[in-house]
């Protein structure tokens, strides 16, 4: 019998980001969230952001449950809600980071409405979507992301509509940086969130990671390890692929890179540049209340 | 505290109810709101998003209500005071995210303009049929608070109060307009901003590593923090722990829950805002709120110039229902009688609180116009019989 | 000599194997011994070959292991010591 390597002396560097006393996580053993999150962890570290005034929002989902290990603001909001959510946060306090981590049923299908129009409103957040290509916390149904080749618990026999292109749809959109990961890729994405991180407009990042339990082991996968390693194996690296040529096709190669790093103004500093134009206006005008009465009886033409 | 001076258009005025809404929601100190357009509640955030610029806001116009109604309250954990506008279909999508208002205790304010339902049924036209959804729309079960103006005037007094409220018991406040009310121009007076109570965001003191989130005190409503704050707030629609961690488990259902109903029936009396007239010695009293307190008034005058003893109710605050108030004027009169501008919700609670001490009549109308005063007159003079 | 080393906190560790399979050196392999899950964490059977890169904690889903360089690493520069934090007392159903 072997031993044990017992805790030393050290703590892990991942843990100055996280809330500790919540782990263990709630993910199944060889879940990829937990990967992901490393790379974001230190991206965080390495971003130089200030974690005090750094947000982290959520819907809900196994994925959805990131904001509540990362120790910053952390706030778990409703099914395909988080980036509205977010977006009241950045406007409200825009000294604030705001980040949206979630997973792709919540952020791509009930929540696809908000993700098109922050992608078209440039809102500054990174927006990173942990698609394990199922809706895994409700037991493992058919997603929007979930080839047409695989089986779910409502697609017993196979998906009849093909699977959402996710970068293609924020490029689209108008997004300014997107790019797609893998679990496996943990350097590469560390990387990438860094460079989102430091940022302006909308962000997005796309990582594939593995659901042993819902997806994997019905669709062929021995354990999480086994979709790892296919990543390995069918991932190619192109970056700046135009995003229409990057849809995830069963059995061939699965695109990673950065495909999307382009400049425009965010919302708020359109908003600033425009209102500043018309601002005296505005004021002047006594505030849209014609009203010359000065207080004395009498009509306004408000 | 007061309002600031720059919110604030102190002055009289000749606007719609929808107008003096965005003046109430300004002056009580929201610079930032969310919303979507929908008949007939649009000129509120029309007007806003003319002023909140003025006064260093914003309004943003998102792509739906689920949208809107949760856009605001991230504009409310970032610091601001924020509310959002809508009429019955949008009402019905916001619904979700009053449930997550409530169990994450966002201060927060949704205006609804009544018009005529289901569905979109009478976009132009006057209804009070959203006022059960009001109070129990979203799933789950939670207490929240629902103020009902009856004049433009109202409207501007009201929604102060219902930012107040919503303050001071960190809850979501529905503030139930109706299409009448929102249409309907008259004088209003607004005060210098000096004599307009503002009640703060009941913020924390205690430094970060002494403050739990969800903590509370004699009032049972804990003390808020802000993103950016450096507190590390973690805040869930989950059934949560003091700290605000998930903890799904029925003993901490059991200690969150009946909280957030007790925060509000313990200030039962403060939320019993009503408008009495004539109510003592009277044989009937009319019980109405919003638009068809205006047309009962009609009809207790008449009834009145007819020599009955009739009184009139006013119902300010819904809900919580004035319970008390009702079991103790139940057994001195011979009816109380309800018109309502939907089938017969209100009625239901009005009868309920009446213990079968006295005989409640529902004059029911499904909307689109105001009741004929004669029909309530005609309701007030069976039930003096 | 060995350039790095690996720290295990074993409680944490579901037994993925993903650092044993993406350690570039193969240091790692999973012991027969259980934590008290039942799972079986890694131990270093090529001490030696470690280069403390720290692989292996990157993709650690679970925050149980991860490695440092030993020649720089002198003890006063390391944080300090933390107890594996014991499990939140939540009672993790998953919502649905
Ligand atoms: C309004 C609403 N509809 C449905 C659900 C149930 N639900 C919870 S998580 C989820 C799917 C999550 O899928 P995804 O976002 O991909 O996250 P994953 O669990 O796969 O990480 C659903 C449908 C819900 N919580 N709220
Ligand atoms: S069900 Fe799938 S996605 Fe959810 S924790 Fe388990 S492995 Fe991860
Ligand atoms: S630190 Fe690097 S070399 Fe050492 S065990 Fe981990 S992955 Fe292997
Ligand atoms: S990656 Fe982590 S959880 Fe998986 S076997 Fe290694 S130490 Fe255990
Ligand atoms: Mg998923």
């Amino acid at each position: 019998m072997s031993t044990l390597i017992e805790p030393t002396a050290l703590t892990n560097p991942v843990e100055r980001v996280l809330r500790n006393d919540r782990i263990p996580t709630i993910w199944c053993p060889g879940c990829g969230i937990g990967t992901t999150v490393n790379s974001f962890a230190y991206a965080l570290m390495a971003s130089g952001a200030d974690l005090k005034k750094t947000a982290i929002v959520s819907g809900i989902g196994c994925s959805g449950r990131v904001s509540g290990y990362v120790q910053l603001d952390s706030f778990h909001t409703t099914h395909g809600r988080a980036i509205p959510f977010a977006t009241g946060l950045k406007l409200a306090n825009p000294e604030l980071t705001v980040v949206v981590y979630s997973g792709d049923g919540d952020l791509t299908s009930i929540g696809g409405n908000h993700l098109i129009h922050a992608a078209r409103r440039n809102m500054d957040l990174l927006v990173v979507c942990v698609n394990n290509m199922i809706y895994a916390m409700t037991g493992g149904q058919a997603a929007a992301t979930t080839p047409g080749a695989a089986t779910s618990t409502t697609t017993p026999y196979g998906s009849f509509e093909p699977e959402l292109n996710i970068p293609q749809l924020v490029d689209a959109a108008g997004a300014c940086y997107v790019a797609r990961w893998t679990a496996f890729h943990v350097k590469q994405l560390e990387k990438s969130m860094t460079e989102a991180l430091k940022k302006k407009g909308f962000r997005f990042i796309e990582v594939l990671s593995p659901c042993p339990t819902l997806y994997g082991r019905r669709n062929g996968y021995a354990d999480g390890l086994a979709q790892m390693k296919e990543y390995k194996e069918l991932a190619k690296v192109k970056n700046g692929a135009p995003t229409y040529e990057v849809a995830i096709t069963t059995g061939k190669p699965i695109i990673v890179g950065k495909f999307v790093d382009r400049d425009r103004p965010d919302y708020l500093t359109l908003m600033r540049s425009q209102l500043g134009a018309h601002y005296h206006e505005i004021a002047e005008a006594g505030v849209g209340c014609g009203d010359d009465s000065e207080g004395k009886e009498g009509c306004c033409s408000c | 505290m007061h309002a600031e001076k720059e919110s604030v258009l102190t002055g009289i005025h000749f606007i719609n109810g929808d107008t003096a809404c965005c003046e109430g929601l300004l002056a009580a100190g929201a610079k930032f709101a969310a919303g979507y357009p929908i008949t007939p509640s649009t000129e509120v955030v029309e007007r806003f998003a003319q002023r909140a610029p003025t006064v260093g806001g914003l309004f943003i116009q998102m792509e739906d209500e689920l949208a809107a109604s949760i856009t605001l309250q991230g504009m409310v954990w970032a610091g601001q005071k924020s509310f959002t506008v809508t009429s019955g279909p949008g009402y019905s999508l916001m619904m979700e995210h009053i449930g997550y208002a409530a169990m994450t205790e966002t201060p927060c304010v949704f205006v609804d303009v009544q018009r005529g339902g289901p569905s979109t049924g009478l976009p132009t036209l006057p209804a009070q049929g959203d006022m059960m959804q009001a109070r129990f729309g979203s799933h789950g079960d939670y207490s929240t608070i629902s103020l009902v103006p009856n004049s433009p005037q109202e409207c501007f007094d009201l929604s102060v109060t219902a930012m107040n409220l919503a303050e001071k018991f960190r809850v979501p406040v529905m503030f139930m307009m109706d299409e009448c009310v929102g249409h309907m121009t008259e004088k209003v007076v607004i005060p210098p901003a000096e004599e307009i109570e503002v009640q703060p965001r009941r913020r924390t003191s205690k430094p970060p590593d002494e403050y739990l989130a969800y903590e509370v005190g004699e009032d049972l409503v804990p003390e808020m923090a802000h993103a950016g704050e450096g507190y590390g707030l973690y805040i869930t629609g989950l059934t949560h722990d003091k700290k605000g961690y998930p903890l799904m488990n029925p003993k901490q259902q059991r200690e969150l829950i009946p909280r957030l109903f007790e925060k509000i029936s313990r200030a039962a009396d403060e939320l019993t805002i009503v408008e009495a007239d004539g109510v003592e010695g009277a044989d009937v009293v009319v019980v109405s709120y919003g638009i068809t307190s205006r047309v009962a008034m009609r009809a207790v005058h008449l009834a009145r110039e007819k020599g009955l003893k009739v009184g009139s109710l006013r119902l300010i605050c819904v809900w919580p229902f004035p319970e008390k108030l009702i079991r103790q004027l139940a057994p001195k009169v011979k009816a109380l009688i309800m018109p309502e501008l939907n089938m017969g919700q209100v009625v239901i609670e009005l009868e309920r609180c009446s213990g079968g001490k006295t005989n409640v009549v529902s004059l029911p109308h499904p909307g689109g116009t105001v009741h004929d005063p004669l029909v309530i007159l005609e309701a007030i003079e069976r039930g003096a019989q | 000599m060995a350039r790095g080393s690996v720290a295990v906190t074993t409680e944490r560790c579901k037994g993925c194997g993903f650092c044993v399979e993406f350690c570039p050196t193969h240091v790692l392999a999973l012991s027969s011994a259980f934590n008290r899950k039942g799972y079986h964490p890694p131990h270093m059977i090529e001490p030696d070959k470690c280069s403390g890169c720290n692989l292996c904690g990157m993709y650690c889903p679970d925050f149980a292991i991860f490695g440092f360089k030993t020649a720089e690493t002198k003890p006063a520069a390391i944080p300090a010591a933390t107890e594996a934090p014991a499990p939140s007392e939540a009672m993790e159903a998953k919502e649905v």
